[in-house]
């Protein structure tokens, strides 16, 4: 059950995108269009699991035994730059197709401030394995689900006429607001 | 103008990091609540901006070139933690407050951005200039959304109450408000100033 709240908080209530403000970059770059939003949230998913689970083995196991807890960011950082190499390299050699639809997508996720954002988090809120492997899928999860909803309206958007001053971005951003608001509906759904 | 002024006032005005380049875009929506934390976060942003820009044009020649970005990253990591401990040290109230922007100062796009197209190519004194112009232009921008925000959500300014009769639309103070505040920010910017792209 608690499993189950940690999913719907995190995809619904607590959107990462639309509430906590994290991967707004890929959320304004990437969504114009659909096929290129369905490839980067399954990029974005792979990379969370794993560079989450590394993270919160490494905080437990060696930076808290070691006492240098202070090096947290420097450390995560790296690892997860790495990881995103490493993941690229194997890709590239063991499953070309898959290399194929997430490839130019993952030099881009490095800097992407969700993967490093809820590896913190979860030694923020001093998660188990169990719950910070749910949440990090949820939470891909409704990154991958904003980003799909917001390509959609942004698609049908790009064929409609706009002021001059506010194309490009300033629709975008005021759209995800639009969006946004309708996320908060969702705000009572878990107590 | 002053070869090294312009520097400056590129950052601030002609490249600013939030409205022209449109970068950074995290921290500017997710703490700019009120003027206050826009300024602190715009400040934090600032001085890792400063450091880092300075210490890679420094290193620039000793960094082989496969294993720049990795370089680039610990040292930029480096001074987030500095800020990150000063902070926590001395203004706990703030730490907590920005909280999880603050350690994500080093997935900045700015930060990294600047490195990279800048730092790396231009002597120490310049690309200290150009992290002082762009930390400022940031700063300068994150002000002005935090104020746009708490004048909306709660008709007060840096914690003053400006209009008491004010009925407060609490949406800008809550997420939706900060993507549609941005937006109509820079679509203002767009209007006034139409020259770019």
């Amino acid at each position: 059950m608690n499993y189950l709240i940690i999913f719907i908080t995190a995809v619904l209530v607590n959107n990462i995108v639309l509430s906590q403000f994290l991967g707004i970059c890929p959320f304004l770059g990437i969504s114009k269009r659909l096929d290129t939003a369905v490839g980067m949230s399954g990029a974005v998913a792979f990379v969370m699991v794993l560079a989450t689970l590394i993270t919160f083995l490494l905080q437990h196991y060696v930076l808290e035994t070691l006492h240098i807890e202070y090096l947290q960011t420097i450390v995560f950082i790296l690892v997860i730059a790495a990881l995103v190499q490493l993941i690229e390299i194997m890709l590239k050699k063991s499953v070309p197709s898959l290399y194929q639809a997430l490839g130019v997508f993952l030099p881009l996720i490095t800097t992407n401030c969700t993967i490093l954002g809820v590896a913190i988090m979860v030694i923020q809120k001093q998660m188990t394995l169990a719950e910070s492997m749910v949440f990090a899928v949820a939470t891909s999860f409704g990154f991958g689900l904003a980003l799909i909803l917001f390509a959609g309206i942004r698609e049908q958007l790009a064929l409609s006429e706009q002021p001059k001053a506010m194309e490009g971005t300033p629709i975008a951003l005021i759209t995800a607001g639009i969006l946004a608001m309708a996320f908060m509906g969702f705000s009572g759904l878990v107590g | 103008m002053n070869s090294k002024l312009k520097i400056v006032y590129n950052g601030l005005v002609t490249e600013n990091p939030t409205f022209v380049l449109l970068l950074g875009m995290c921290p500017t929506l997710g703490t700019t609540t009120s003027a206050h934390n826009g300024l602190a976060m715009g400040l934090a942003t600032a001085f890792v901006l400063m450091c880092s820009n300075a210490v890679i044009s420094l290193c620039k020649n000793l960094i082989p070139e496969k294993v720049h970005i990795p370089a680039y990253i610990v040292i930029i990591a480096t001074f987030v933690t500095v800020v990150q401990l000063c902070m926590n040290a001395y203004t706990p109230a703030l730490y907590e407050t920005l909280g999880l922007f603050i350690p994500l100062i080093v997935v900045n796009c700015i930060v990294l951005g600047r490195a990279e197209a800048f730092a790396s190519k231009h002597d120490v004194a310049d690309s200290l200039l150009d992290g002082i112009g762009i930390g400022l232009g940031f700063t300068l921008a994150l002000t002005l959304l935090g104020c746009v925000r708490e004048l909306l959500g709660s008709g007060s300014l840096f914690g003053f109450v400006l209009l008491p009769e004010w009925t407060n639309m609490l949406l800008f103070v809550m997420a939706p408000g900060a993507f549609i505040a941005l937006g109509l920010l820079i679509a203002v910017k767009n209007a006034i100033n139409p020259s770019k792209s």
